[in-house]
């Protein structure tokens, strides 16, 4: 009999110990199943981040090294300038990854820096317990924007992908979501551009998956999925936002 | 390689990291130390190493962390500032257990401070600086030669122990030149780094910096961590002895303040004063015992620095107030004189 469905042989055989809702696990297994079909396990290494996001090493099975918050892409950095024939991911919340390593994943970016990110933006601090990130948008709630965010106050939710569209070493910028199977394989396409991108050597590549936090938005999961499609999208427009062809360092 | 030949301070540091194997540095510039960077980007290359100027010593010291992490001989260098933004990843260097060199050639501070020689990142430096219990090996030289034959062990130490090892220098260590030979870095044989990661290449997968929630984990961590510092105390104390072996003064200082208590030593001699000097090598481990033993012998002990009194503290550790512990130090980018300091020696004397 043919096998048409499998767990791919990246993902670590134990139950996922995210919320129920949450699109971390999702967004991990279509990591795992890309890996696969690269068939890049053996010289793939991630880099976890701080927050919600950390968990990744405990599902993926590939060589992984933990570091401080936001500081990903220069660890990330330091290990593809030694080991320049390894594929390097980092794997970063928004907070993570849009607040306090801004400056390490901008000028990973515009150095065209040969590692792939892949950046979970659910507009909240998940692990600390739903606080306003940079990316919380206009009018929502959190436990540090109680009236909601506004620009006055708070500033403008941050939209990561356009800032690094202007950096010249990012090759390969893509928003997706993973709301409905379409845009599931959307997301995957793109995951996979990512790492070709890196694996070509055309320079810096970026996914930003948008995710539902249910437990921390005070929904229920169908709910999450909702208002993600509903409020955040129309801000976050999804799709390719950057595509360079050619090789950048050449 | 045997012959002498003039160099300044930090192009010594750059050119004995590159004898030592350092693969790779990540830098930003800073006064006094930049000319490092500016070396070995251009040795660097010449070698098949990397240098990298980072975005910041945050992201600096990170780079490094990825670099350590995948085996390389890897440093990064600074000056008081920037070794205040180096240390949360000093902190998760130490606890990943990950090895690598980071030069201090420290300046006045605090705060933005400026670019003269000081020795007020020694709490930073031995106490910790970042957050948890950690300890960094610390080492203090206090000529161009030493500059050299330090960064050769530094980089040695940091492998044999899996610890990072700060050089603390300063900026006139650092500016100085002096006639320095070259010679080869010889240690005994290390055990190889089993534990970088490489990519699983077939085998188990490898992690490095796990998260620990449990307390119960996390003391266990702590505990050995601990246990590899008490070893660090027990190997790897270094220390210079000068002067009288049976003083009736005890004088204590490091690196450039050593330099110029030698001269109170023999100027003292002059004057029919019996004066010792400890100099500490290792600042961690600190030669606890040595000072011990000869201040007891000496019955009174002097310690100076370029700084309002930080070193002081754990030689008065070391004596636990069995020996009266004077201090002298000028701060800002001073440097005390000779002449001061033999004027409190003598008042302290009589």
């Amino acid at each position: 009999m043919a096998v048409v469905f499998e767990r791919p042989k990246t993902l670590i055989k134990k139950p996922f110990t995210y919320c129920p809702g949450c699109h971390h696990g999702l967004a991990q297994r279509i990591i795992a199943e890309v890996i696969d079909e690269l068939g890049i396990e053996n010289k793939t290494i991630g880099v976890g981040p701080v927050g919600c996001s950390v968990y990744i090493y405990q599902f993926l099975d590939t060589d992984f090294v933990m570091g401080a918050h936001g500081r990903a892409p220069a660890i990330a950095t330091g290990i593809k300038r030694t080991q320049p024939d390894k594929i390097v991911f980092s794997y970063q919340g928004d907070g993570d990854i849009a607040a306090i390593g801004t400056a390490e994943i901008l000028h990973a970016a515009n150095r065209g820096e040969l590692i792939s990110s892949f950046f979970i933006n659910n507009a909240v601090f998940g692990m600390t317990g739903g606080q306003m990130a940079p990316t919380t948008i206009l009018k929502q709630k959190t436990t540090t924007s109680p009236k909601g965010r506004e620009p006055k106050s708070h500033g403008f939710p941050l939209q990561l992908c356009e800032v690094l569209s202007a950096c010249q070493g990012s090759a390969y910028l893509s928003r997706v979501a993973l709301t409905n199977p379409k845009l599931i394989n959307q997301a995957k396409r793109s995951i996979k551009k990512a790492l070709l991108t890196q694996i070509e050597g055309r320079g810096f590549s970026l996914v930003e998956i948008l995710s539902p936090c249910p437990t921390n938005w005070g929904m229920s999961p169908q709910e999450a999925v909702d208002w993600l499609e509903k409020e955040m999208i129309p801000y976050y427009p999804l799709g390719e936002i950057a595509v360079k062809e050619g090789i950048l360092h050449a | 390689m045997e012959k002498k030949i003039l160099m300044k301070g930090n192009e010594a540091i750059a050119e004995a990291a590159v004898q030592a194997g350092c693969q790779l540095y990540f830098g930003y510039p800073i006064t006094p130390q930049t000319e490092i960077s500016e070396y070995l980007s251009q040795r660097l290359p010449e070698v098949g190493g990397v240098f990298l100027q980072a975005e910041s010593e945050v992201a600096a010291i990170n780079m490094v962390y990825g670099a350590s992490a995948s085996g390389a001989r890897v440093m990064t260098s600074s000056s008081g500032p920037g070794i205040s933004l180096k240390q949360e990843g000093i902190s998760y260097l130490t606890v990943a257990e990950l090895p690598c060199v980071i030069v201090n050639m420290s300046r006045g501070g605090p705060g933005l401070g400026n670019i003269q020689p000081s020795q007020s990142d020694y709490f930073q430096a031995v106490k910790g600086g970042g957050h948890g219990d950690y300890k960094l090996i610390v080492l203090a030289p206090s000529s161009v030669q030493e500059l050299i034959t330090l960064t050769h062990r530094a980089f040695y130490l940091a492998d044999k122990y899996r610890n990072p090892v700060e050089i603390l220098g300063d900026g006139m260590l650092g500016q100085m030149m002096e006639p320095v030979v070259f010679t080869k870095p010889q240690f005994p044989p290390l055990p190889s780094k089993d534990w970088a990661i490489k990519g699983k290449n077939g085998r188990e997968r490898k992690v490095v910096g796990r998260l620990t929630l449990e307390a119960q984990a996390l003391e266990e961590v702590n505990l050995r961590l601990h246990r590899k510092y008490q070893e660090i105390q027990k190997n790897e104390v270094l220390f210079e002895a000068f002067g009288s072996p049976e003083p009736d003064l005890l004088l204590v200082g490091f690196g450039t303040t050593a330099r110029i208590l030698k001269t109170v030593v023999r100027e003292g001699e002059k004057k029919g004063l019996k004066l010792g000097l400890i100099r500490p090598i290792t600042l961690f481990p600190f030669p606890r015992d040595e000072i011990n033993r000869l201040a007891n012998q000496a019955g009174k002990v002097l310690v100076v620095e370029m700084n309002l009194g930080q070193m002081v503290e754990d030689v008065r550790l070391s004596v636990e107030g069995r020996v009266p512990v004077f201090f002298y130090g000028r701060t800002g980018g001073m440097i005390p004189t000779a002449e001061t300091i033999l004027s409190r020696v003598e008042q302290i004397v009589s």
